[in-house]
C-alpha cells in the first residue's frame, strides 16, 4: 500500500451549512449521517412489519384450523374472527416479500450503513449531492407509505407475490380479488423506490470517486466502501431496468396497453381486450433486476464482514485485492444469470443451459471470498464482541445458503425443486439471514460511532446465540420440506395434500416465533444503549479506518474542520506500532513492523 | 463464547448433514423414465455440497476454537491467499464442469429432444383454478380451440366448436391426467388466463404454463399409480385449490378408460 498521494484530488469543501431548525436537523436533513440513520430507522420499521406478517403466515401454516390471535381485531376486513383465508395468506406473503426485499435488505445494509459510514470512510464531509441524498430517502419513504397504503384499500394488498408475474398482475381486477387498487399501489411503490435507489447509487459512486481525502487511493479504500461502491454500480443498472418495467406494467393496468398481456386471454369468463404482449418479457425484465438484487442485498454484507473481521481478529484480511476482484466478478456475473429463475418458464430450453453455466461459475468467486474469511480467522487473536459473533454467524449461514444454490442452478434438478420450500430455505439463508447478520454486525460495530454510546455486550451475545440457533431451526427444515415436494405459496395443508408435512411445519413455526422473540432482546438493547449505554470512546474497537479517527459521534462536518490525509491502507493490523497492533489510516508514515509477515508457529 | 460457538456450529452442521444423509425427508418414489438420472444428479450434488458444507462449517469451528483467547503471535495463513484461490477454483470449477456435463445430458433428454413418434399426445389447458386434459379421440385429431367460445358453465373448457369443426366432435376432455404405463406421453401446455405450473413430484416433472405460449413436454411413466398434480405458479386467490389427479394405468386399462370416456 505505497501509493503516491501527490496526484490525488483534494477534499471538496462542505456543500452546506450546519442546520439550525428542527426540520432541517432531523427531518429534511442534508447530513449524510442523519439520512443514514433515517434509512436504518425505516429499515427497522419495515423489518418489524415484515416479520409480524410472517408470524401470521407461520401460525396459520401450523394451525390452519385455528383463528390467529388478535388478527381479527387488527384486520377485521380481511381476517374476520382471526380466520386467515387463502387469499389473505397470499396478500400477507406478497407484502412480506416486498417489504423485506426492498425496504429491509436493500435499504439497511446499502443505503443505511452506506450513507452513514461511506463519506466518513473516504474522508469526505458529506455526500457528493446532499440534496439528492435527502430526496433519495424521502422518495424511498414515500414508496414505503404507498406500499403500506395497499393494506387500507377496499380489495386489500396485492396477492401476486413479490415478483408480480404478469398477466396476473397486469389484467387488473378481472383476475380476482387482491388484484385491484392494491396491485396498482404496489407497482407505483416499486417504481418510486427505484427512483430513490438510482439517486442513492449515483451519489455513492460520485462520492467514492470524487470526494476521497488526500491519500485515499482506490487501493486504500476500506472494504465496506468498496462493497457499497460495487453495490451502487449493480443497483444503477438493476433499478434502471426495473423502473421502466414498472411503468409498462402500470400502463397495462391503467391505460389499456398490452406490454405483458398476450391476445386471447379469457379471465373470469371474459375475453380480455389485449393483444401482442408477452408475459415472459416481464419475467426477463424483473429477473434482470431480481438476481442482481440478491447481490445488492448481500455484497454490502461482504464489505461489512470484511471490514469488521480484521479488527476483531487483530490480523490483516487475507488477500484484500482478491476479495475486491471477486466482488467485481460477482457484480459482472450477476447480470448473466437471471435466466436461472426462469428454467421452467417456457423460454427456449437451450437457454437454460446457457444460464446454468454462469450461475454455477458465480459460486467460484463466492467460494474464494468465504475461504478468505476463513483464512483471516485462522491463527488470529479473536476478540469475541457481538459484532464478531455476527460476522462468524454470517460466514456460517452464507456457506449454508450458498451451497443449496448448487441444486437450483441446475435446470434438471430445479425442475423438481423450483416451486418448493427448498427455494424458500435457500433464499432465506443466503439473502435474508446472511444480509441480516451483516446488518446486526454493522449495528453492533458502528452503533458507538452513530450515537456515542456502547451497546450492551451481554444482551448482544444472548441476542446472537438465540438468533443463530433460531435461524437454523427455522430455515434448515425448509430444505427437507422441499425435498419431499412440499410446495410453497399454499396457505395450509389441512386435508390430504402434503398433510404429512404438518409436524415439520409446526416445528418451523415454533422456531420462527422463538427467532422473533429473540429479536426483542435486540430492540431492548438498542433502546437501552441509546439512552443509558456507556459513553463510547472514539475508537472502541481499535480499528484502522477513518471513521474511528474522529469523535463518537462525529461532528457535523465529520472531522471538525480538519481534512484528513491518508497514509495507510485499511488492513494494517497485526503490526507493531505506537498504538499497539494496528496503524490507523491517518497515522503519519512510519516504519510499522509486521509482527507476522511469514507464518509463525503458535507457541 | 468462542468455543461455545464452535461447538454449536459443529453440532448444527453434523446434525443437518445427518438428516440429509439419513433421507428422513426425501423425494417421493420415482415413476418416470428420466427420474433415475435426475435423482442421481441430485444425489451427486448432495454429496458434493454436503462434503463442502461440513468441511467449511467444521473449519470455521476449528479456526474459531483455535483463535479464541489466543495470546500467542498471530499466524498468517500458510502460502497466502493464492492456494485458497487455486483450491476453490479447482474444486468448485471441476465440480461445476461435472454438474454442467451431467446436468446438460439429463436436461437435453427431457426438454431438448422431441417426443418419440409413438407418444400419446395430450393437450393440457390451465385456467383459474383447474387443469383440463384433452385427448384427440378416435379420429386422432384435435379440434381447434377458440378463446371466445370458452364457457365453463357449459363444460366447453377449451372453446371447441363441434358444430363447425368435425375434429372437435370426438375430443375427450378429462379433469384428470390419465396415461398408460411405459408409453411416452407428449403434453402440449397452454393457459387460458394467467400463469400456472404443473407439478407431478413422482415424475420429477414441473413446467410452467405461460399465457400466449404452447409449451411441449414429454415423459414416460414407469409405474402404475394414482397421485396428485398441483399448480406451483401463484395464479390467484384459488391457487391453493388448483389440483388434479394423475393416474398411470396398465395399457389395457388405459384403452378401456379411453373407450369409456369416448362413450360418455
Amino acid at each position: 500500500m505505497s501509493a503516491s498521494i501527490t496526484e490525488l484530488p483534494p477534499t471538496a469543501p462542505h456543500h452546506h451549512v450546519p442546520p439550525e431548525s428542527f426540520l432541517r436537523k432531523y427531518v429534511f436533513s442534508l447530513d449524510h449521517k442523519v439520512i443514514g440513520k433515517q434509512y436504518l430507522g425505516l429499515g427497522l420499521i419495515a423489518v418489524c412489519t415484515g416479520m409480524f406478517l410472517s408470524w401470521i403466515m407461520r401460525y396459520h401454516l401450523a394451525f390452519p384450523d385455528k383463528a390467529v390471535p388478535l388478527i381479527g381485531w387488527i384486520a377485521p376486513t380481511f381476517a374476520a374472527g382471526g380466520v386467515i383465508t387463502p387469499e389473505f395468506y397470499l396478500q400477507l406473503m406478497t407484502m412480506h416479500g416486498t417489504i423485506m426485499v426492498f425496504f429491509v435488505l436493500t435499504t439497511a445494509p446499502f443505503a443505511g450503513f452506506g450513507n452513514f459510514v461511506l463519506p466518513i470512510q473516504v474522508g469526505a464531509e458529506d455526500m457528493a449531492f446532499p440534496r439528492f441524498n435527502m430526496m433519495s430517502f424521502w422518495v424511498t419513504f414515500v414508496a414505503f407509505a404507498v406500499l403500506v397504503a395497499a393494506f387500507f384499500v377496499p380489495d386489500g394488498p396485492p396477492l401476486s407475490g413479490w415478483t408480480a408475474y404478469a398477466p396476473l398482475s397486469a389484467v387488473g381486477k378481472a383476475s380476482g380479488p387482491g388484484e385491484g387498487l392494491g396491485q396498482t399501489l404496489w407497482v407505483i411503490s416499486i417504481g418510486i423506490f427505484c427512483i430513490g435507489q438510482l439517486l442513492g447509487s449515483l451519489n455513492f459512486i460520485a462520492t467514492t470517486l470524487d470526494l476521497r481525502a488526500k491519500g485515499m487511493t482506490l487501493a486504500r479504500l476500506p472494504y465496506s466502501t468498496w462493497a457499497w461502491f460495487i453495490t451502487s454500480m449493480i443497483g444503477l443498472i438493476a433499478f434502471s431496468v426495473l423502473l421502466p418495467a414498472c411503468v409498462l406494467l402500470l400502463l397495462d393496468r391503467v391505460a389499456g396497453t398490452s406490454f405483458f398481456i398476450p391476445a386471447g386471454l379469457v379471465v373470469s369468463d371474459a375475453v380480455q381486450p389485449h393483444s401482442g404482449g408477452s408475459p415472459l418479457l416481464w419475467q426477463h425484465l424483473f429477473w434482470f433486476f431480481g438476481h442482481p438484487e440478491v447481490y445488492i442485498a448481500i455484497v454490502p454484507g461482504f464489505g461489512i464482514i470484511s471490514t469488521i473481521l480484521p479488527a476483531v481478529c487483530r490480523k490483516p484480511h487475507l488477500g484484500p485485492r482478491v476479495l475486491i476482484g471477486c466482488q467485481l466478478a460477482i457484480a459482472g456475473l450477476s447480470y448473466m444469470v437471471w435466466g436461472h429463475h426462469m428454467f421452467l418458464s417456457g423460454m427456449s430450453p437451450a437457454s437454460a443451459t446457457l444460464f446454468s453455466v454462469p450461475t454455477l461459475i458465480i459460486t467460484i468467486p463466492a467460494a474464494i471470498i468465504t475461504l478468505l474469511w476463513l483464512g483471516t480467522i485462522y491463527g488470529s487473536k479473536l476478540r469475541l464482541s457481538t459484532a464478531a459473533l455476527f460476522c462468524l454467524g454470517f460466514v456460517s449461514v452464507f456457506v449454508t445458503g450458498g451451497l443449496s444454490g448448487f441444486f437450483l442452478s441446475q435446470p434438471s434438478i430445479d425442475t423438481y425443486l423450483h416451486g418448493t420450500y427448498f427455494v424458500v430455505g435457500h433464499f432465506h439463508f443466503v439473502m435474508g439471514v446472511a444480509a441480516m447478520f451483516g446488518i446486526f454486525a454493522g449495528t453492533y460495530f458502528w452503533f458507538p460511532k452513530m450515537f456515542g454510546r456502547m451497546m450492551n455486550e451481554t444482551l448482544g451475545k444472548w441476542h446472537f446465540a438465540l438468533t443463530f440457533i433460531g435461524v437454523y431451526a427455522t430455515f434448515m427444515p425448509m430444505h427437507w420440506l422441499g425435498l419431499e415436494g412440499n410446495i410453497r405459496r399454499y396457505s395450509s395443508f389441512p386435508s390430504d395434500y402434503m398433510h404429512g408435512s404438518l409436524p415439520l411445519h409446526r416445528f418451523i413455526t415454533f422456531s420462527a416465533l422463538f427467532l422473533g422473540a429473540a429479536q426483542l432482546i435486540f430492540l431492548v438493547n438498542l433502546l437501552w444503549s441509546r439512552l443509558r449505554g456507556p459513553v463510547a470512546p472514539d475508537n472502541p474497537w481499535e480499528a484502522t479506518t477513518l471513521e474511528w479517527s474522529t469523535t463518537s459521534p462525529p461532528p457535523f462536518d465529520n472531522f471538525g474542520g480538519v481534512h484528513p490525509v491518508v497514509y495507510h491502507g485499511p488492513n494494517e493490523y497485526g503490526v507493531s506500532g505506537p498504538r499497539g497492533d494496528y496503524v490507523m489510516q491517518t497515522d503519519p508514515p512510519m516504519a510499522a513492523t509486521p509482527v507476522a509477515a511469514t507464518p509463525v508457529a503458535v507457541t | 463464547m468462542g468455543k461455545s460457538f464452535a461447538i454449536a456450529v459443529s453440532v448444527i452442521a453434523l446434525l443437518s448433514a445427518g438428516v440429509f444423509a439419513a433421507r428422513i425427508w426425501w423425494l417421493p418414489p420415482d415413476i418416470s423414465a428420466l427420474g433415475l438420472r435426475i435423482d442421481g444428479q441430485l444425489a451427486e450434488t448432495m454429496v458434493f455440497t454436503g462434503v463442502l458444507f461440513v468441511a467449511a462449517q467444521l473449519a470455521l469451528a476449528a479456526f474459531v476454537w483455535q483463535s479464541t483467547g489466543r495470546t500467542a503471535t498471530i499466524r498468517l495463513f500458510p502460502g497466502g491467499p493464492m492456494p485458497l484461490v487455486g483450491a476453490a477454483t479447482a474444486i468448485v470449477g471441476l465440480e461445476v464442469l461435472a454438474l454442467v456435463f451431467i446436468g446438460t445430458r439429463v436436461w437435453s433428454q427431457a426438454f431438448l429432444t422431441p417426443a418419440p413418434a409413438n407418444a400419446i399426445h395430450i393437450d393440457v389447458q390451465a385456467g383459474q383454478f383447474a387443469f383440463y386434459f384433452r385427448y384427440a379421440g378416435p379420429d386422432g385429431k384435435f379440434g381447434v380451440p377458440h378463446p371466445e367460445l370458452i364457457n365453463e358453465g357449459e363444460s366447453n373448457f377449451f372453446g371447441l366448436d363441434p358444430k363447425n369443426d368435425t375434429a372437435a366432435r370426438d375430443d375427450i376432455v378429462s379433469a384428470s391426467l390419465v396415461v398408460p404405463v411405459d408409453q411416452p406421453v407428449l403434453l402440449t401446455m397452454h393457459s387460458k388466463d394467467v400463469g400456472h405450473s404443473l407439478f407431478i413430484p413422482q415424475l420429477r416433472l414441473q413446467q410452467d404454463f405461460v399465457p400466449g405460449l404452447i409449451i411441449p413436454v414429454h415423459f414416460t411413466a414407469t409405474g402404475i399409480t394414482k397421485t396428485e398434480i398441483v399448480c406451483t405458479q401463484l395464479c390467484g386467490l384459488g391457487h391453493y385449490n388448483m389440483r388434479a389427479y394423475f393416474e398411470v394405468l396398465s395399457k389395457d386399462d388405459f384403452a378401456k378408460w379411453l373407450t369409456d370416456q369416448a362413450g360418455q
